[in-house]
Formats: C-alpha cells, sequence, structure tokens
C-alpha cells in the first residue's frame, strides 16, 4: 500500500507534466494473497504486491491510453511522452466531449483493519477447520480463500481528485462426499464477519447423502437461490444495462424504457453507496457513484453511463465509467435486486413439481438481444414435489430467456444475500451483488449431464 | 541480472528448500479496437515482475513483486517461504516433483516483422481499410475490427541449476460485422469471432490474414442471417468447420486431458473432469477416425515455445490414437500418476501467477476427406461455422455451443442459410459419432488467446489445429422457439 499522500502526489507529478489538452491518471495498488484447497489440503497459496498506473491522454479529440507497473519517476516521463506520441497518430473520436469535472466525493469507509489478521498462518487454521467439520460428516472440501487490500486513486487534469482504500475477502467451499456436492461462499471488506462452521454448515446441507436421480430436461417451477440470481442480474448488467448498447442499438432496453417488461415484483438497479453490497464511492474515472434504477416494478427506467455515453446524450455521467479505455461501455458492477415478501420455505411448500438451483456453472449468452443464456447447474440442485425436497438430481442444462425467466417470477424472498463472482483475472477489484432467492413459474432446462 | 537470480536461487537453497524457482517476466502489447470508424482504443501496455516459487516443508508458496532488484527478491523469497511453512500444516500427501537435469538454453519465437515496431499508422489504416467496407452495408450497425501485438520476455531460474531466456512474439487480428434489425442481432466475424486469429509469429501473420479481402462477404452474410430461416431442432448430421472445431477441441478435449483439474486442483472453480488417470490406455474417448496431439513446437501456433515454466522442453506427444486416450497433460508433480515424465504443459500468465497445466497446441490431425466430399457424402445435415456461444458443465461431459451461421445439407448439397445454429452433446458420445475428418488442405491453425483458469485467473494463448469434421445424430437447435 502506498498511502493517500504519497499515491495523489505521484499522480498530480504526472498531470502536471503532461502538454496534452486534458489527462487523466488511474493508479490501482494491490497487495493480495489466495489459498487454494482441494481434498481438504492446501495446494496453491500465493501472495502478490503490485501497482500499475493508467494514463489517458486527449489532444483535442484524439484519445491514448497507456499502463505501466513501473512507479519510478524516469518511467513515468516515458510514459507520458510514449501517451502523447500514440495520441497523435490517434484518428479524432468525433463524439468525445470531455473527461468529467470535479464533483464531491462520498465519505465511505470501504477499509477494515481485520484484513490485517489474515496472514498465511491464520488462513489455513481456517480451512485447516473447514476440513475437520467437514470431514466429521464424511466430506472432503476444497475452494478458495482470497483476501486483499487495494487503493485506487485518480487525478485528470480538471480538477477530478480521488482515493480510496479498499479491503476484501472471499471464501467459497464446495463439499464433496463422492457421490454429491454442496456449495456456500462468504464475501465481505470485513474480516471478522467471517463464521468458518456457518458456512460449512451451508455447504454439507446442500450436499444430500442420496444417489442423484435423473430427471426428464423440460420446463419446470424453479426456485434460484441468490447465488444463481446474481448471474442472471450480472449478464443482464453487460448485455443491456448500459448507455453504450443501447447507444449501439443492441441492448433489450432500446425503446423500451417506460415500458413494462418483467414482472411488478422485479426491482433491480445498481447502487455503489448502498451498505448492504460491497461499498464503492466512485467510478475510474473519478466519478461519485448515483443509483441507477433498470427495473422499477417490473418497469424498464434507466441505463448507466460513463462520461463518454453521457457526452453523446448530453447527460452527466452516473458514475459507472471503468478503467479506461473501456470499450465496453458503462457496465454496472453493484447491481441489486428488491426483496420480496416470501420466504424459501414458502416458495418450496407451494411448488408442486419443480426444481431448486443453488447455483449455475459457465453461463453464456446465446441470444443477447432476448438475453438468452445457456449454462449447468451445480453443487446442490434437487427435485421438488408437493411441497418438499425430496431428492439430488443430475445437474441440468438451462437455456432460457432472463427477461422471460423474470417475467414470470411469482414470489421473492424477504431475505437477501451479499455474493460474489470472487474470481479475480487481471487487476483485483472485488464487486459484489445483493439479491433475494427467486421462484420463476416455468423455466426451461434443455440437457442433463450424464455420460 | 543472471547475478541477482543466481544469488536469490542460492539464498533459496541456503534457507533449505526441496525446490525453487524464480522467473522475470516483461511483458508489452498493444491493443486497437476500431467500431465504426472510430479508433475507440489504441492502447499500449508494459509491464515487469519477478515471482518465486518454492517446495518447502513439504508444500508450495509462491509470492511475487513488481520491484525488480535484490532486496525485494530477498523479501519476497522469505514469504514465500512462510507461506509454505503455513500451507505445510494442511497437507496430506507427499508432493512428488520429478528432478530434472538443469537446462541452460534461449528461444526466440523466428518472426520476419516485430509487430510492435510496426508504425501504429500502419496498423490503423490496414484495420479502417476493413472495417470501412464492412461499414458500407447499410444493415450492419456495428462494424469492428481489432488488433493485437505481444512481446514476453522471460528468464527463468532453477535450483537445479536451469537458465532460460526466452521471447515469444504473438499477434492477431480480425474484423466483425453486427447487424441489427427488428430486435434481432446477428454477428459475422473473420477470420475468426472474439477478436480474430492469434499465433506465435510476426506481423508478416496479419498482413497474411488479408482482413480487407473478406470484409464485403462477412458484411453481406450479416446482412442475410437477419433474414435467413431459424437452425432446425432435432437429431442431424453435422458438419462442423475448423474454427468452431477448435472450440470444441478446446471444451471438450483440451479442458479434460488437464491431470491437475482430474486430480481435483480445480474442483471448486471450472470443475474436474470425467477423465480418470486410468483411462489412460483402455478408454475410447472417439472414434477411430479421431487422432489428437499435444504440440508445443508447432511452428507459429499460439501455444507454442521453447520450454514450459519448469523447465522441460516443448515437445509434441499424442493424445488420442484413433480414438484411444494414450496421454494426458502433464507437469513434474503429476506425472508419476501415469508412470511418465512430465511432458511439459505447465505455463503461467505472468509474472505474477503460478505455473498451471495448460494446454499448448492441441490438434485434432488432418483425415482423408475434403470438405466437398463430406458434403457430398452426406444425404441430410447442417455446416455450422465460426463459434458464437459455448458452455460446457463442470465435468466436461454436457457441452453446448452456438454458431455464427449455418448451412442446411440436403442430398449433398449446401442448401438455405440457418441462423441461432446450437447443438448440443455429451462428449465421448459426440466424439465416437465422428465418422470424417478432412485433409491437411482444410487443415488450419487457430489461436484462442483467452483460456481462463485457476484462482488468480489466468489467462492461456493456446492453439488448436483443424479440419472441418462430421458428426453423426447431434441434437441441433436447442433453444425453445418464442
Amino acid at each position: 500500500m502506498i498511502g493517500k499522500e504519497k499515491a495523489l502526489r505521484l499522480l498530480k507529478r504526472v498531470i502536471h507534466g503532461s502538454r496534452a489538452d486534458q489527462t487523466e491518471a488511474l493508479l490501482l495498488t494491490e497487495d493480495s494473497s489466495l489459498t487454494r484447497f482441494t481434498g481438504s489440503a492446501v495446494h496453491q497459496h500465493v501472495a502478490e504486491k503490485n501497482g500499475t498506473l493508467i494514463l489517458r491522454v486527449v489532444l483535442g479529440k484524439r484519445i491514448a491510453v497507456v499502463t505501466t507497473n513501473d512507479l519510478r519517476t524516469s518511467s513515468l516521463k516515458d510514459l507520458l511522452h510514449q501517451a502523447i506520441s500514440l495520441a497523435k497518430v490517434q484518428l479524432p473520436k468525433e463524439d468525445f466531449v470531455s473527461l468529467p469535472g470535479p464533483r464531491s466525493m462520498p465519505d465511505v469507509r470501504t477499509f477494515s483493519d481485520s484484513i490485517r489478521r489474515l496472514t498465511p498462518g491464520y488462513k489455513v487454521t481456517l480451512i485447516r477447520e473447514l476440513g475437520i467439520l467437514a470431514h466429521e460428516r464424511g466430506f472432503r472440501t476444497s475452494g478458495a480463500f482470497s483476501h486483499g487490500q487495494v487503493e485506487v486513486a485518480i487525478v485528470n487534469s480538471l480538477g477530478v481528485e480521488g482515493y480510496q482504500e479498499y479491503s476484501d475477502l472471499f471464501l467459497h467451499l464446495v463439499v464433496d462426499d463422492g457421490m454429491n456436492t454442496g456449495y456456500a461462499s462468504f464475501v465481505s471488506r470485513d474480516a471478522e464477519s467471517l463464521e468458518v462452521e456457518r458456512l460449512a454448515n451451508e455447504a454439507m446441507e446442500k450436499a444430500s447423502r442420496s444417489e442423484p436421480i435423473w430427471i426428464e430436461p423440460g420446463e419446470y417451477e424453479t426456485i434460484l437461490e441468490p447465488y444463481a440470481v446474481s448471474e442472471l442480474l450480472s449478464f443482464l448488467g453487460t448485455l443491456g444495462f448500459h448507455a453504450l448498447a443501447v447507444q449501439e442499438g443492441r441492448s433489450f432496453l432500446c425503446d423500451q424504457l417506460g415500458k413494462k417488461m418483467v414482472d411488478p415484483r422485479v426491482t433491480i438497479y445498481d447502487d455503489g453507496l448502498d451498505p448492504n453490497g460491497l461499498q464503492v464511492p466512485f467510478d475510474f474515472e473519478g466519478v461519485p457513484k448515483q443509483r441507477v434504477t433498470f427495473f422499477d416494478a417490473g418497469v424498464a427506467r434507466a441505463v448507466t453511463h460513463d462520461s463518454l455515453t453521457a457526452g453523446k446524450e448530453g447527460k452527466l455521467s452516473t458514475g459507472h465509467g471503468l478503467i479506461a479505455p473501456n470499450p465496453e461501455g458503462p457496465i454496472p458492477i453493484n447491481l441489486f435486486m428488491k426483496g420480496g415478501e416470501s420466504s424459501l420455505e414458502e416458495m418450496i411448500q407451494s411448488t408442486r413439481k419443480g426444481i431448486y438451483v443453488t447455483r449455475f456453472h459457465y453461463t453464456n449468452v446465446v441470444e443477447p438481444m432476448k438475453a438468452v443464456i445457456t449454462g449447468m447447474t451445480r453443487d446442490g440442485t434437487f427435485l421438488i414435489e408437493d411441497g418438499e425436497i425430496k431428492q439430488p438430481i443430475k445437474n441440468l442444462r438451462f437455456t432460457e430467456s432472463i427477461l422471460r425467466a423474470l417475467s414470470r417470477v411469482s414470489a421473492v424472498s424477504a431475505e437477501r444475500r451479499l455474493t460474489s463472482e470472487g474470481t479475480v483475472y487481471s487487476r483485483r477489484f472485488m464487486t459484489g451483488t445483493v439479491t433475494p432467492a427467486i421462484k420463476v413459474d416455468g423455466f426451461h432446462f434443455s440437457g442433463i449431464s450424464s455420460l | 541480472m543472471k547475478n541477482i537470480l543466481e544469488n536469490v536461487i542460492d539464498s533459496a537453497k541456503v534457507k533449505g528448500v526441496d525446490y525453487a524457482d524464480i522467473r522475470v517476466v516483461r511483458r508489452q502489447w498493444q491493443d486497437i479496437d476500431i467500431k465504426n470508424g472510430n479508433v475507440e482504443a489504441l492502447t499500449h501496455n508494459e509491464e515487469l515482475g519477478f515471482g518465486i516459487r518454492v517446495l518447502f516443508h513439504g508444500a508450495w508458496g509462491f509470492a511475487c513483486s513488481s520491484k525488480v532488484n535484490a532486496r525485494e527478491m530477498e523479501a519476497v523469497l522469505k514469504k514465500a517461504l512462510t507461506i509454505a511453512r503455513a500451507s505445510g500444516k494442511a497437507r496430506n500427501d507427499k508432493i512428488h516433483f520429478h528432478p530434472i537435469p538443469a537446462v541452460v538454453d534461449r528461444y526466440r519465437t523466428p518472426i520476419t516483422l516485430d509487430p510492435l515496431g510496426v508504425p501504429v499508422e500502419t496498423k490503423l489504416n490496414l484495420l479502417l481499410t476493413a472495417e470501412g467496407i464492412l461499414r458500407k452495408n447499410e444493415r450492419v450497425k456495428i462494424s469492428e475490427a481489432f488488433m493485437g501485438s505481444y512481446k514476453t520476455e522471460k528468464t527463468f531460474a532453477s535450483t537445479e541449476g536451469s537458465y532460460i531466456e526466452q521471447e515469444l512474439v504473438e499477434c492477431g487480428a480480425g474484423i466483425s460485422a453486427t447487424a441489427i434489425e427488428g430486435g434481432e442481432i446477428q454477428v459475422r466475424s473473420y477470420p475468426n469471432s472474439f477478436r480474430g486469429n492469434f499465433a506465435t509469429q510476426g506481423y508478416e501473420w496479419i498482413e497474411a490474414l488479408a482482413l480487407g479481402s473478406h470484409a464485403e462477404r462477412v458484411g453481406q452474410e450479416a446482412e442475410q442471417l437477419l433474414s435467413a430461416k431459424r437452425c432446425p431442432s432435432g437429431t442431424t448430421t453435422l458438419i462442423l468447420d475448423s474454427s468452431q472445431l477448435a472450440l470444441q477441441v478446446h471444451e471438450s478435449v483440451g479442458h479434460p486431458i488437464e491431470l491437475d483439474r482430474i486430480l481435483g486442483t480445480e474442483a471448486s472453480y471450472a470443475g474436474t473432469s470425467f477423465v480418470k488417470p486410468e483411462m489412460v490406455g483402455p478408454f475410447r474417448y472417439g472414434s477411430d477416425k479421431v487422432n489428437i496431439t499435444a504440440d508445443a513446437t508447432f511452428p507459429g501456433g499460439l501455444g507454442t515455445f521453447g520450454y514450459d515454466d519448469e523447465g522441460i522442453r516443448a515437445q509434441k506427444i499424442p493424445i488420442l490414437s484413433q480414438g484411444i486416450l494414450v496421454n494426458l497433460l502433464t507437469s513434474r508433480e503429476t506425472a508419476h500418476h501415469l508412470h511418465r515424465e512430465s511432458n511439459g504443459t505447465m505455463r503461467a500468465d505472468g509474472w505474477n501467477r503460478i505455473p498451471l497445466i495448460r494446454m499448448t497446441n492441441i490438434n485434432l490431425e488432418p483425415g482423408e476427406w475434403t470438405l466437398e466430399q463430406m458434403i457430398a457424402d452426406t444425404d441430410e445435415g447442417l455446416f455450422l461455422a465460426t463459434n458464437r456461444s459455448w458452455s460446457i458443465d463442470d465435468k466436461r461431459i454436457n457441452f453446448q455451443f452456438g454458431t455464427e451461421i449455418g448451412w442446411e445439407i440436403r442430398n449433398g448439397k449446401l442448401g438455405a442459410m440457418v441462423k441461432n445454429p446450437t447443438y448440443t452433446g455429451i462428449t465421448p458420445h459426440f466424439w465416437n459419432s465422428c465418422d470424417a475428418v478432412g485433409n491437411k488442405d482444410h487443415w488450419q491453425m487457430w489461436g484462442t488467446p483467452n483460456c481462463g483458469k485457476g484462482e488468480p485467473g489466468q489467462v492461456a494463448h493456446v492453439g488448436h489445429g483443424t479440419a472441418p469434421a462430421r458428426f453423426r445424430n447431434v441434437q441441433v437447435g436447442v433453444m425453445k422457439q418464442g
């Protein structure tokens, strides 16, 4: 960790040295570790320290981005020179208006000192504890326990200035008795909130003792746990909840704002400041996060913007800029679905014949405009009959439109849960989704996993 | 550099490691994304760092840093040892790490034109020319062109005395046209979807792709797909073009044969495999038409290198021999499960990741047929081309793919174009239904630069050489209508 003063000083030095019309300097640092285990033993255990500077320069309307993890002063001079040289050979981006100007930053605490207690020895102790709890009931464990300290600092030549420290931990666990598997995961900024025994019990309750049976694929009443619901929301976020997808004509929200698209029980929004999620006070352009509601009681309402998409429409950024150059658009990263009035028990009791899904695996897009995705169920999939969970079933493949599924929601749980993808590729920045469980009256399963 | 690395290796030995290695990796890469006549991204990236891996007190530890100097290396070594010591308290089995003789060598990707040395203006001109042709079609609402250029310099040193320097060069490019109308999106790409085709070659590779020559057809096909008939549902004969088959090989052969995955190292993330070590030898994975090799030496293959990240020389090995599983992808720690030595597939994504077993170039060897013969020999079926969607379960059994485009085959001739083609299957059943493989005239190497695995996540660049092939009794048209 570099610290606020040093980080901002470094970035300001870069900005002041720039001859570009506009300049943005973003610094991301990481001090992280991940402990992986399988067969109840630690098999991979790694630690990383890194810092990356992302420099965006604008000459008129010509934009170039250069990055480096060499933060020495001499290197930064070369970096500026390289960025300007690249921008000079660029074509002007005619719809570019401006990098964002300064706005008041929310004061949110996103770092917990408790993260420092996660030493290699302490994490291994917790993993051993998980293994012992599981072994007592005939299970072996596999999973990953990751934690990190991240700094995000941003300065631009228009006066934007922001610094934030983040702590995060993510632990996910699969238990296996040779016949069935069960899953549980935990994400937080505060290590004190981790309860290992509770996590182990949750996963073990999903791994039923009986042989999974084969059932015919088809359309079923289906209960989706928060892990599965969060995946549906993430796809909606990438495919259509942002302005670039709408401006390019490829979002399911095109020409639909103000219209009812899904069941009135469904309200989905993005809010970086909601304390129930993993709070993120400002985006990677230094713009404070605004709450944006996508579906409000089933009606399509709004999309997220960054400075580029907002500039095209004469609007202000909603604070959803990702790391430059970001050709993917202002994809939301703090998704929420509003809770309802039901409970998991009530949903199960109301199901005559249906499927209970803990989570999905390897989901992918099939038809983007209809938000049709496919994937598999995994780690706790059950047959419900006459209001009771009867037995585990072999994992099923689903191919379904998320919009169609959300149009058929018949119950939403009051209780919600913070979950995370957890996996970090490239630069570490943990994000989370807060979702309830939902019941869908008619979810299409197209295949089964069986030799 | 050599002195510094040798000093830290000596320090590791003094501290009593069973084994240690250090990799210093410098990467440079440049990405250009063109969309609708605008250069949406023009980026140049560099990173440098080192990682130290130790086997100590019966367990692995790894630590890394971006500060490449002697003092930091010593600190990182201590951290790696602390991690290993902690991990040793939660180990079950002894780690078998097969020793090898020291290797001192250098490897460089043979190239003619350094892709990072070509002026940006030249690249922009090439891409904008091709993308401009796409845009002439009015129903193409999003026209795109991409190019990526990469150089990786790595130095590997180990307590066994190995010292290996490698310089790997890669590049690739592609175009795509997205037609949008009436709430429908259709995409056509060349030479492949998801940013194009990549190779360990110089800029001459990109020039040879001749993006501009294909742009008109790509735009036309995207438009035609809007009004094409939907892919029918049912069970039929399928011929896959070589680019789609590359991903089929990747997901349903390449990943299931990674021995670390088989042994459970990815159980909580990407999953395991239906393949077991004892299947090597007797298991019929595919029909006798199916011959698959893993070849890290293939010139220009995206998965080609000099040495893996454990100091094992690149090699070519058979995986499926006339359909029978004869080998797996192994490492120095896992190969003993097959009573063999490592076949050199441990690869790390940069300085800040540990090596994992990864595909190299996993190739379906050519057969006897021309594509024309295959089609002429098919009464009824579908010919599908260019991947659009992919998904497989956590044991690599049930898969589902979608392609950009397809054509009906009736009475030995290509017929109507179909849109939104999908097909699904069960891995060994699918490969056993293969009854024809294209010959070497139709065989092509494809580079997949986005293979994900591991926690923290790693991206590997891998290759797949394939020719079109035919499969019988495949379920197609998976999507529910409406």
